[in-house]
Protein backbone atom coordinates (compact mmCIF):
# COMPACT_ATOMS: atom_id res chain seq x y z
CA UNK A 1 0.00 0.00 0.00
CA UNK A 2 1.24 3.41 -0.88
CA UNK A 3 1.55 5.68 2.11
CA UNK A 4 1.57 9.34 1.23
CA UNK A 5 3.30 11.79 3.50
CA UNK A 6 1.99 15.27 3.63
CA UNK A 7 4.47 18.12 3.18
CA UNK A 8 4.35 19.14 6.83
CA UNK A 9 5.27 15.63 7.87
CA UNK A 10 1.96 14.86 9.49
CA UNK A 11 0.07 11.96 8.13
CA UNK A 12 -3.45 13.07 7.61
CA UNK A 13 -5.73 10.27 6.66
CA UNK A 14 -8.11 12.18 4.51
CA UNK A 15 -11.14 10.05 3.84
CA UNK A 16 -12.31 11.71 0.66
CA UNK A 17 -8.96 11.00 -0.98
CA UNK A 18 -8.66 7.40 0.06
CA UNK A 19 -12.09 5.91 -0.14
CA UNK A 20 -15.11 6.74 -2.22
CA UNK A 21 -17.28 9.10 -0.27
CA UNK A 22 -20.05 6.58 -0.04
CA UNK A 23 -17.90 4.15 1.86
CA UNK A 24 -16.00 6.44 4.22
CA UNK A 25 -18.80 8.71 5.03
CA UNK A 26 -20.59 6.72 7.60
CA UNK A 27 -20.64 3.55 9.38
CA UNK A 28 -23.21 5.24 11.59
CA UNK A 29 -25.56 6.04 8.76
CA UNK A 30 -25.22 2.50 7.57
CA UNK A 31 -26.16 1.16 10.98
CA UNK A 32 -28.96 3.66 11.09
CA UNK A 33 -30.23 2.48 7.75
CA UNK A 34 -29.98 -1.08 8.92
CA UNK A 35 -32.06 -0.12 11.93
CA UNK A 36 -34.57 1.67 9.76
CA UNK A 37 -34.57 -1.24 7.36
CA UNK A 38 -35.32 -3.67 10.12
CA UNK A 39 -38.52 -1.78 10.81
CA UNK A 40 -39.54 -0.97 7.28
CA UNK A 41 -38.10 -3.93 5.39
CA UNK A 42 -38.60 -2.67 1.86
CA UNK A 43 -37.17 0.74 2.62
CA UNK A 44 -33.75 -0.78 3.28
CA UNK A 45 -32.79 -1.52 -0.29
CA UNK A 46 -34.02 1.82 -1.49
CA UNK A 47 -32.15 3.71 1.21
CA UNK A 48 -28.95 1.80 0.70
CA UNK A 49 -28.96 2.31 -3.02
CA UNK A 50 -29.81 5.97 -2.73
CA UNK A 51 -27.53 7.03 0.07
CA UNK A 52 -24.86 4.57 0.92
CA UNK A 53 -23.75 2.96 -2.30
CA UNK A 54 -24.73 5.38 -5.01
CA UNK A 55 -22.00 7.89 -5.68
CA UNK A 56 -22.69 11.32 -4.28
CA UNK A 57 -25.80 13.06 -5.46
CA UNK A 58 -23.85 16.26 -6.00
CA UNK A 59 -21.32 16.79 -8.78
CA UNK A 60 -17.70 16.16 -7.85
CA UNK A 61 -15.29 19.02 -7.37
CA UNK A 62 -11.60 18.52 -8.07
CA UNK A 63 -9.67 20.11 -5.24
CA UNK A 64 -6.22 19.69 -3.74
CA UNK A 65 -5.99 19.43 -0.02
CA UNK A 66 -4.29 22.29 1.77
CA UNK A 67 -2.68 20.48 4.72
CA UNK A 68 -1.26 23.65 6.23
CA UNK A 69 -4.76 25.00 6.84
CA UNK A 70 -6.43 21.71 7.72
CA UNK A 71 -7.32 20.46 11.17
CA UNK A 72 -6.19 16.97 12.07
CA UNK A 73 -9.53 16.08 13.63
CA UNK A 74 -11.50 13.22 12.16
CA UNK A 75 -14.13 14.52 9.73
CA UNK A 76 -17.75 14.17 10.76
CA UNK A 77 -19.80 11.60 8.86
CA UNK A 78 -21.30 13.09 5.70
CA UNK A 79 -24.77 12.04 6.73
CA UNK A 80 -24.52 13.87 10.07
CA UNK A 81 -23.05 16.99 8.48
CA UNK A 82 -25.90 17.11 5.98
CA UNK A 83 -28.78 16.14 8.27
CA UNK A 84 -28.15 18.26 11.33
CA UNK A 85 -28.20 21.84 10.13
CA UNK A 86 -29.30 25.28 11.12
CA UNK A 87 -30.58 27.00 8.00
CA UNK A 88 -33.70 28.89 9.04
CA UNK A 89 -34.67 29.67 5.46
CA UNK A 90 -35.76 26.04 5.38
CA UNK A 91 -37.17 25.73 8.89
CA UNK A 92 -36.01 25.99 12.47
CA UNK A 93 -35.55 22.30 13.28
CA UNK A 94 -32.17 20.72 12.64
CA UNK A 95 -33.79 18.17 10.34
CA UNK A 96 -35.75 20.77 8.33
CA UNK A 97 -32.98 21.87 5.94
CA UNK A 98 -32.30 18.33 4.71
CA UNK A 99 -36.03 17.79 4.28
CA UNK A 100 -36.97 21.11 2.70
CA UNK A 101 -33.95 22.36 0.80
CA UNK A 102 -34.78 20.32 -2.30
CA UNK A 103 -36.66 23.33 -3.66
CA UNK A 104 -33.52 25.48 -3.81
CA UNK A 105 -32.15 25.90 -7.31
CA UNK A 106 -28.41 26.45 -7.01
CA UNK A 107 -28.06 26.94 -10.76
CA UNK A 108 -28.12 29.36 -12.44
CA UNK A 109 -26.71 31.56 -9.68
CA UNK A 110 -24.96 34.87 -9.61
CA UNK A 111 -23.18 36.73 -6.85
CA UNK A 112 -22.79 40.48 -7.12
CA UNK A 113 -19.82 42.06 -5.41
CA UNK A 114 -20.35 45.75 -4.87
CA UNK A 115 -19.98 48.76 -2.60
CA UNK A 116 -16.66 50.36 -1.75
CA UNK A 117 -14.69 48.63 -4.51
CA UNK A 118 -12.95 49.87 -7.64
CA UNK A 119 -14.05 46.90 -9.72
CA UNK A 120 -17.53 45.74 -8.82
CA UNK A 121 -18.29 42.34 -10.28
CA UNK A 122 -21.15 40.02 -10.92
CA UNK A 123 -19.99 36.44 -11.14
CA UNK A 124 -21.89 33.34 -12.06
CA UNK A 125 -21.12 30.01 -10.52
CA UNK A 126 -18.75 28.85 -13.23
CA UNK A 127 -16.77 32.07 -12.94
CA UNK A 128 -16.62 31.60 -9.16
CA UNK A 129 -15.42 28.02 -9.55
CA UNK A 130 -12.64 29.19 -11.86
CA UNK A 131 -11.62 32.31 -9.98
CA UNK A 132 -8.86 30.55 -8.03
CA UNK A 133 -7.62 26.98 -7.59
CA UNK A 134 -9.98 25.00 -5.39
CA UNK A 135 -8.57 23.71 -2.14
CA UNK A 136 -9.85 21.13 0.30
CA UNK A 137 -9.59 22.23 3.92
CA UNK A 138 -10.68 20.36 7.00
CA UNK A 139 -12.10 22.88 9.47
CA UNK A 140 -13.63 22.50 12.89
CA UNK A 141 -17.10 24.00 13.08
CA UNK A 142 -18.46 25.13 16.42
CA UNK A 143 -22.14 26.04 16.77
CA UNK A 144 -23.22 28.59 19.38
CA UNK A 145 -25.64 25.91 20.61
CA UNK A 146 -22.77 23.88 22.05
CA UNK A 147 -22.11 21.23 19.42
CA UNK A 148 -19.34 20.87 16.90
CA UNK A 149 -18.42 19.09 13.69
CA UNK A 150 -15.37 18.70 11.46
CA UNK A 151 -15.97 19.31 7.77
CA UNK A 152 -13.74 19.01 4.71
CA UNK A 153 -14.77 22.12 2.78
CA UNK A 154 -13.84 22.95 -0.80
CA UNK A 155 -13.12 26.49 -1.87
CA UNK A 156 -10.42 29.14 -1.74
CA UNK A 157 -9.51 32.02 0.52
CA UNK A 158 -12.03 34.83 0.26
CA UNK A 159 -9.01 37.12 -0.12
CA UNK A 160 -8.65 35.79 -3.69
CA UNK A 161 -11.98 37.36 -4.52
CA UNK A 162 -11.33 40.49 -2.47
CA UNK A 163 -8.13 41.34 -4.30
CA UNK A 164 -9.91 41.13 -7.66
CA UNK A 165 -12.52 43.75 -6.77
CA UNK A 166 -9.97 46.13 -5.23
CA UNK A 167 -11.64 47.56 -2.14
CA UNK A 168 -11.21 51.31 -1.71
CA UNK A 169 -9.60 52.81 1.39
CA UNK A 170 -13.01 53.43 2.92
CA UNK A 171 -14.05 49.77 2.84
CA UNK A 172 -13.85 48.65 6.46
CA UNK A 173 -16.33 45.78 6.55
CA UNK A 174 -17.69 43.10 4.26
CA UNK A 175 -21.40 42.27 4.31
CA UNK A 176 -22.76 38.94 3.08
CA UNK A 177 -26.37 38.75 1.97
CA UNK A 178 -28.08 35.41 1.49
CA UNK A 179 -30.90 34.52 -0.87
CA UNK A 180 -34.38 35.10 0.58
CA UNK A 181 -36.76 33.68 -2.00
CA UNK A 182 -40.10 32.50 -0.64
CA UNK A 183 -40.61 30.24 -3.62
CA UNK A 184 -37.40 28.32 -3.02
CA UNK A 185 -37.17 28.70 0.76
CA UNK A 186 -40.28 27.78 2.74
CA UNK A 187 -38.84 29.11 6.02
CA UNK A 188 -38.69 32.67 4.68
CA UNK A 189 -42.48 32.85 5.08
CA UNK A 190 -42.05 32.80 8.85
CA UNK A 191 -40.69 35.82 10.64
CA UNK A 192 -38.11 34.11 12.82
CA UNK A 193 -35.49 36.48 11.41
CA UNK A 194 -35.41 39.60 9.26
CA UNK A 195 -34.76 38.30 5.80
CA UNK A 196 -32.54 38.29 3.89
CA UNK A 197 -30.03 36.69 6.24
CA UNK A 198 -27.17 39.12 6.62
CA UNK A 199 -23.76 38.55 8.09
CA UNK A 200 -20.54 40.50 8.14
CA UNK A 201 -16.84 40.53 8.86
CA UNK A 202 -14.26 43.20 9.40
CA UNK A 203 -12.17 43.57 6.23
CA UNK A 204 -9.05 42.14 7.87
CA UNK A 205 -11.06 39.14 9.12
CA UNK A 206 -12.43 38.62 5.63
CA UNK A 207 -8.89 38.79 4.24
CA UNK A 208 -7.53 36.24 6.70
CA UNK A 209 -6.28 33.18 4.78
CA UNK A 210 -8.55 30.89 6.85
CA UNK A 211 -11.72 32.68 5.70
CA UNK A 212 -12.95 30.39 2.97
CA UNK A 213 -15.22 31.20 0.07
CA UNK A 214 -16.80 27.80 -0.03
CA UNK A 215 -18.25 25.99 -3.02
CA UNK A 216 -18.19 22.40 -1.85
CA UNK A 217 -17.68 19.85 0.89
CA UNK A 218 -16.58 16.20 1.02
CA UNK A 219 -15.21 16.48 -2.51
CA UNK A 220 -18.52 17.55 -4.01
CA UNK A 221 -20.47 20.74 -4.60
CA UNK A 222 -22.37 21.96 -1.53
CA UNK A 223 -25.62 20.17 -0.72
CA UNK A 224 -28.52 22.65 -0.65
CA UNK A 225 -28.95 22.32 3.09
CA UNK A 226 -25.33 23.31 3.68
CA UNK A 227 -25.60 26.58 1.80
CA UNK A 228 -25.42 25.76 -1.90
CA UNK A 229 -24.05 26.94 -4.14
CA UNK A 230 -21.74 29.37 -2.39
CA UNK A 231 -21.16 30.31 1.25
CA UNK A 232 -18.38 31.52 3.47
CA UNK A 233 -16.79 29.57 6.29
CA UNK A 234 -15.07 31.38 9.15
CA UNK A 235 -13.78 28.56 11.35
CA UNK A 236 -12.86 30.56 14.47
CA UNK A 237 -16.36 32.01 14.79
CA UNK A 238 -19.66 30.36 15.68
CA UNK A 239 -21.32 28.68 12.73
CA UNK A 240 -24.00 31.32 12.21
CA UNK A 241 -21.32 33.83 11.12
CA UNK A 242 -20.74 31.72 8.02
CA UNK A 243 -23.48 32.98 5.70
CA UNK A 244 -25.01 30.45 3.31
CA UNK A 245 -26.40 30.69 -0.24
CA UNK A 246 -24.85 34.10 -0.77
CA UNK A 247 -26.16 36.37 -3.54
CA UNK A 248 -24.47 39.63 -2.63
CA UNK A 249 -21.18 40.65 -1.09
CA UNK A 250 -20.98 44.34 -0.16
CA UNK A 251 -17.94 46.28 0.95
CA UNK A 252 -19.05 48.97 3.39
CA UNK A 253 -17.74 51.74 5.65
CA UNK A 254 -19.77 50.95 8.75
CA UNK A 255 -20.20 47.78 10.75
CA UNK A 256 -23.16 45.94 9.19
CA UNK A 257 -26.15 45.01 11.36
CA UNK A 258 -26.21 41.26 11.10
CA UNK A 259 -29.40 39.19 11.24
CA UNK A 260 -28.75 37.61 14.62
CA UNK A 261 -27.43 40.82 16.07
CA UNK A 262 -30.62 42.62 15.04
CA UNK A 263 -32.73 39.82 16.44
CA UNK A 264 -31.07 39.66 19.88
CA UNK A 265 -28.24 42.17 20.30
CA UNK A 266 -27.53 41.11 23.87
CA UNK A 267 -26.99 37.52 22.78
CA UNK A 268 -25.32 37.71 19.40
CA UNK A 269 -22.55 40.26 19.01
CA UNK A 270 -20.95 41.23 15.73
CA UNK A 271 -17.75 39.28 16.33
CA UNK A 272 -19.17 36.00 17.62
CA UNK A 273 -15.74 34.51 18.09
CA UNK A 274 -15.71 31.10 19.69
CA UNK A 275 -14.86 32.04 23.26
CA UNK A 276 -15.22 29.61 26.18
CA UNK A 277 -15.08 32.54 28.61
CA UNK A 278 -18.14 34.32 27.26
CA UNK A 279 -21.34 32.36 27.79
CA UNK A 280 -24.48 32.79 25.78
CA UNK A 281 -27.56 33.28 27.98
CA UNK A 282 -28.91 29.93 26.90
CA UNK A 283 -25.82 27.90 26.09
CA UNK A 284 -22.63 27.64 28.05
CA UNK A 285 -19.66 27.96 25.69
CA UNK A 286 -17.17 26.27 28.01
CA UNK A 287 -17.61 22.87 26.43
CA UNK A 288 -19.03 21.21 23.37
CA UNK A 289 -20.17 17.89 22.01
CA UNK A 290 -18.57 16.65 18.79
CA UNK A 291 -21.39 15.29 16.67
CA UNK A 292 -21.03 11.61 15.88
CA UNK A 293 -17.87 11.24 17.90
CA UNK A 294 -18.65 12.11 21.51
CA UNK A 295 -21.42 10.02 22.95
CA UNK A 296 -23.96 11.84 25.06
CA UNK A 297 -22.88 9.53 27.85
CA UNK A 298 -19.39 10.99 27.85
CA UNK A 299 -18.20 14.26 29.28
CA UNK A 300 -18.26 17.14 26.80
CA UNK A 301 -14.95 18.33 25.42
CA UNK A 302 -13.52 21.69 26.41
CA UNK A 303 -14.06 24.44 23.88
CA UNK A 304 -10.90 26.15 22.66
CA UNK A 305 -10.48 29.90 22.33
CA UNK A 306 -11.12 30.89 18.70
CA UNK A 307 -12.07 27.24 18.16
CA UNK A 308 -8.37 26.42 18.38
CA UNK A 309 -7.33 28.72 15.50
CA UNK A 310 -4.39 31.06 15.77
CA UNK A 311 -6.14 34.33 15.02
CA UNK A 312 -5.63 36.21 18.28
CA UNK A 313 -3.54 38.85 16.50
CA UNK A 314 -6.68 40.08 14.74
CA UNK A 315 -8.07 41.18 18.11
CA UNK A 316 -5.04 42.67 19.85
CA UNK A 317 -6.09 45.33 22.33
CA UNK A 318 -9.78 44.45 22.17
CA UNK A 319 -11.89 43.45 25.15
CA UNK A 320 -13.51 40.31 23.79
CA UNK A 321 -16.02 40.21 26.63
CA UNK A 322 -17.33 43.55 25.43
CA UNK A 323 -16.88 42.85 21.73
CA UNK A 324 -18.37 39.36 21.86
CA UNK B 1 -70.83 8.54 31.03
CA UNK B 2 -69.29 6.81 34.00
CA UNK B 3 -67.08 3.77 33.54
CA UNK B 4 -67.54 0.70 35.70
CA UNK B 5 -64.73 -0.05 38.18
CA UNK B 6 -63.45 -2.66 35.71
CA UNK B 7 -63.47 -0.19 32.84
CA UNK B 8 -61.77 2.42 35.00
CA UNK B 9 -59.01 -0.04 35.85
CA UNK B 10 -58.52 -0.70 32.13
CA UNK B 11 -58.44 3.05 31.39
CA UNK B 12 -55.80 3.51 34.09
CA UNK B 13 -53.60 0.80 32.59
CA UNK B 14 -54.06 2.30 29.13
CA UNK B 15 -53.09 5.79 30.34
CA UNK B 16 -50.07 4.38 32.16
CA UNK B 17 -48.82 2.54 29.08
CA UNK B 18 -49.51 5.52 26.78
CA UNK B 19 -47.63 7.82 29.14
CA UNK B 20 -44.55 5.64 28.77
CA UNK B 21 -44.60 5.79 24.96
CA UNK B 22 -42.54 9.02 24.78
CA UNK B 23 -39.87 7.43 26.97
CA UNK B 24 -39.88 4.23 24.92
CA UNK B 25 -39.60 6.30 21.76
CA UNK B 26 -36.59 8.26 22.89
CA UNK B 27 -34.83 5.16 24.21
CA UNK B 28 -35.47 3.39 20.90
CA UNK B 29 -34.34 6.32 18.74
CA UNK B 30 -31.20 6.75 20.84
CA UNK B 31 -30.25 3.08 20.79
CA UNK B 32 -31.00 2.74 17.07
CA UNK B 33 -28.57 5.61 16.45
CA UNK B 34 -31.31 7.48 14.61
CA UNK B 35 -30.49 10.77 16.30
CA UNK B 36 -27.61 12.93 15.18
CA UNK B 37 -27.50 14.70 18.54
CA UNK B 38 -29.34 12.57 21.13
CA UNK B 39 -28.68 15.02 23.97
CA UNK B 40 -30.73 17.74 22.37
CA UNK B 41 -33.54 15.38 21.49
CA UNK B 42 -33.70 13.87 24.97
CA UNK B 43 -33.61 17.29 26.61
CA UNK B 44 -36.32 18.71 24.36
CA UNK B 45 -38.55 15.70 24.43
CA UNK B 46 -38.53 15.24 28.23
CA UNK B 47 -39.16 18.98 28.65
CA UNK B 48 -42.03 18.93 26.16
CA UNK B 49 -43.69 15.97 27.85
CA UNK B 50 -43.41 17.58 31.28
CA UNK B 51 -45.42 20.49 29.93
CA UNK B 52 -47.93 18.24 28.16
CA UNK B 53 -48.61 16.28 31.35
CA UNK B 54 -48.86 19.45 33.42
CA UNK B 55 -51.47 20.78 30.97
CA UNK B 56 -53.39 17.49 31.01
CA UNK B 57 -53.36 17.46 34.83
CA UNK B 58 -54.64 21.04 34.87
CA UNK B 59 -57.33 20.16 32.36
CA UNK B 60 -58.85 17.47 34.57
CA UNK B 61 -60.87 19.76 36.83
CA UNK B 62 -62.36 21.96 34.06
CA UNK B 63 -63.20 18.87 32.00
CA UNK B 64 -64.73 17.18 35.02
CA UNK B 65 -66.94 20.20 35.67
CA UNK B 66 -67.89 20.94 32.11
CA UNK B 67 -68.48 17.36 30.98
CA UNK B 68 -69.55 16.14 34.41
CA UNK B 69 -66.97 13.35 34.20
CA UNK B 70 -66.17 13.00 37.87
CA UNK B 71 -64.24 9.79 37.31
CA UNK B 72 -61.50 11.79 35.55
CA UNK B 73 -60.32 12.79 39.01
CA UNK B 74 -59.18 9.20 39.52
CA UNK B 75 -56.60 9.66 36.74
CA UNK B 76 -55.20 12.99 37.86
CA UNK B 77 -52.64 11.68 40.32
CA UNK B 78 -51.07 9.42 37.71
CA UNK B 79 -50.92 12.22 35.14
CA UNK B 80 -49.36 14.55 37.71
CA UNK B 81 -46.79 11.95 38.66
CA UNK B 82 -45.89 11.48 35.01
CA UNK B 83 -45.34 15.24 34.74
CA UNK B 84 -42.92 14.88 37.64
CA UNK B 85 -41.35 11.78 36.09
CA UNK B 86 -40.56 13.56 32.80
CA UNK B 87 -39.40 16.66 34.70
CA UNK B 88 -37.04 14.42 36.67
CA UNK B 89 -35.69 12.88 33.45
CA UNK B 90 -35.33 16.40 32.02
CA UNK B 91 -33.38 17.49 35.10
CA UNK B 92 -31.24 14.33 35.12
CA UNK B 93 -30.42 14.87 31.43
CA UNK B 94 -29.15 18.31 32.36
CA UNK B 95 -27.23 17.07 35.38
CA UNK B 96 -25.82 13.95 33.79
CA UNK B 97 -25.37 14.39 30.06
CA UNK B 98 -24.85 18.14 30.10
CA UNK B 99 -22.81 18.48 33.29
CA UNK B 100 -21.71 14.96 34.04
CA UNK B 101 -22.77 15.32 37.68
CA UNK B 102 -20.52 18.32 38.16
CA UNK B 103 -22.86 19.91 40.71
CA UNK B 104 -20.71 23.02 41.13
CA UNK B 105 -20.73 23.57 37.37
CA UNK B 106 -24.44 22.95 37.24
CA UNK B 107 -25.16 25.47 39.99
CA UNK B 108 -22.95 28.01 38.25
CA UNK B 109 -24.93 27.39 35.10
CA UNK B 110 -28.23 27.73 36.92
CA UNK B 111 -27.19 31.03 38.47
CA UNK B 112 -25.76 32.39 35.23
CA UNK B 113 -28.59 31.55 32.91
CA UNK B 114 -31.97 32.70 34.20
CA UNK B 115 -34.07 30.42 32.01
CA UNK B 116 -32.41 27.41 33.64
CA UNK B 117 -33.03 28.90 37.09
CA UNK B 118 -36.74 29.26 36.30
CA UNK B 119 -36.95 25.66 35.16
CA UNK B 120 -35.02 24.53 38.21
CA UNK B 121 -37.41 26.37 40.57
CA UNK B 122 -40.39 24.80 38.80
CA UNK B 123 -38.81 21.37 39.24
CA UNK B 124 -38.07 21.94 42.92
CA UNK B 125 -41.67 23.06 43.51
CA UNK B 126 -42.92 19.85 41.90
CA UNK B 127 -41.04 17.70 44.42
CA UNK B 128 -43.36 18.28 47.43
CA UNK B 129 -46.35 17.53 45.19
CA UNK B 130 -44.88 14.22 44.09
CA UNK B 131 -43.86 13.32 47.65
CA UNK B 132 -47.34 14.03 49.04
CA UNK B 133 -49.19 12.24 46.29
CA UNK B 134 -49.97 9.09 48.30
CA UNK B 135 -53.27 8.48 50.08
CA UNK B 136 -51.39 8.23 53.38
CA UNK B 137 -49.97 11.70 52.84
CA UNK B 138 -53.38 13.13 51.97
CA UNK B 139 -54.68 11.74 55.28
CA UNK B 140 -51.67 12.99 57.21
CA UNK B 141 -51.91 16.50 55.85
CA UNK B 142 -55.67 16.67 55.91
CA UNK B 143 -57.69 17.41 52.79
CA UNK B 144 -57.65 21.19 53.07
CA UNK B 145 -53.94 21.53 53.68
CA UNK B 146 -53.17 18.94 51.02
CA UNK B 147 -55.27 20.83 48.50
CA UNK B 148 -53.63 24.11 49.44
CA UNK B 149 -50.18 22.58 48.92
CA UNK B 150 -51.14 21.09 45.59
CA UNK B 151 -52.21 24.48 44.31
CA UNK B 152 -48.45 24.95 43.85
CA UNK B 153 -49.11 23.51 40.41
CA UNK B 154 -50.68 26.88 39.52
CA UNK B 155 -47.19 28.32 40.01
CA UNK B 156 -45.27 25.42 38.51
CA UNK B 157 -47.10 25.38 35.16
CA UNK B 158 -46.55 29.09 34.36
CA UNK B 159 -42.90 28.79 35.47
CA UNK B 160 -42.47 25.79 33.19
CA UNK B 161 -43.96 27.70 30.28
CA UNK B 162 -41.77 30.73 31.07
CA UNK B 163 -38.73 28.44 31.09
CA UNK B 164 -39.68 27.12 27.65
CA UNK B 165 -40.50 30.60 26.33
CA UNK B 166 -37.18 31.98 27.48
CA UNK B 167 -35.28 29.08 25.98
CA UNK B 168 -36.91 29.75 22.62
CA UNK B 169 -37.12 33.53 22.88
CA UNK B 170 -34.02 34.82 21.17
CA UNK B 171 -34.46 32.41 18.31
CA UNK B 172 -37.78 34.12 17.58
CA UNK B 173 -39.41 30.77 17.34
CA UNK B 174 -42.35 31.35 19.65
CA UNK B 175 -45.18 29.41 18.01
CA UNK B 176 -44.94 26.50 20.47
CA UNK B 177 -44.38 28.57 23.63
CA UNK B 178 -47.33 30.79 22.68
CA UNK B 179 -49.55 27.75 22.34
CA UNK B 180 -48.56 26.67 25.86
CA UNK B 181 -49.21 30.17 27.17
CA UNK B 182 -52.68 30.09 25.62
CA UNK B 183 -53.50 26.66 27.03
CA UNK B 184 -52.21 27.35 30.54
CA UNK B 185 -53.89 30.78 30.57
CA UNK B 186 -57.18 29.15 29.57
CA UNK B 187 -56.87 26.39 32.18
CA UNK B 188 -55.99 28.80 34.98
CA UNK B 189 -58.30 31.55 33.73
CA UNK B 190 -61.35 29.30 33.91
CA UNK B 191 -60.52 28.62 37.58
CA UNK B 192 -60.22 32.32 38.34
CA UNK B 193 -63.55 32.91 36.64
CA UNK B 194 -65.24 30.13 38.61
CA UNK B 195 -63.73 31.37 41.86
CA UNK B 196 -65.08 34.87 41.23
CA UNK B 197 -68.50 33.57 40.38
CA UNK B 198 -68.53 31.62 43.63
CA UNK B 199 -67.50 34.65 45.65
CA UNK B 200 -70.33 36.81 44.35
CA UNK B 201 -73.28 34.48 44.04
CA UNK B 202 -75.74 37.27 44.83
CA UNK B 203 -74.84 39.11 41.69
CA UNK B 204 -75.37 36.12 39.50
CA UNK B 205 -78.94 37.02 38.70
CA UNK B 206 -78.53 40.77 38.68
CA UNK B 207 -78.86 42.45 35.33
CA UNK B 208 -76.07 44.89 34.68
CA UNK B 209 -77.17 48.48 34.54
Amino acid sequence: MLIKRSPNGIDLPFPSEITPRAVFENRRAFIRQMAAGSIAGGALLEMLSREAFAQGVNPKLAAKRNPALSAQDKPTAYHDATHYNNFYEFGTDKSDPAENAGTLRPRPWTVSIEGEVRKPLTLDLDALLKLAPLEERVYRLRCVEGWSMVIPWVGYSLSELIKRVEPTGSAKYVEFISLADRKQMPGVASRVLDWPYTEGLRLDEANHPLTLLTLGMYGETLPNQNGAPVRVVVPWKYGFKSAKSIVKIRFVRDMPRTSWNRSAPSEYGFYSNVNPAVDHPRWSQASERRIGEDSFLSRKRKTLMFNGYDVASLYTGMDLKKHF
Amino acid sequence: MTPTPKQLAAIKVAVFVLALVPLARLVWLTLAGALVEPLQFITRSTGDWTLYFLCIALAVTPLRRLAKWNWLLKLRRMVGLFAFFYALLHFLTFLWFDHFFDVAGMLKDVAKRPFILVGFIAFVLLIPLAVTSTNAMVRRLGGKRWQWLHRLVYVVAPLGVLHFWWMKAAKHDLAQPMLFVAIVALLLGIRVWWARKKQTPARAGVVQQ
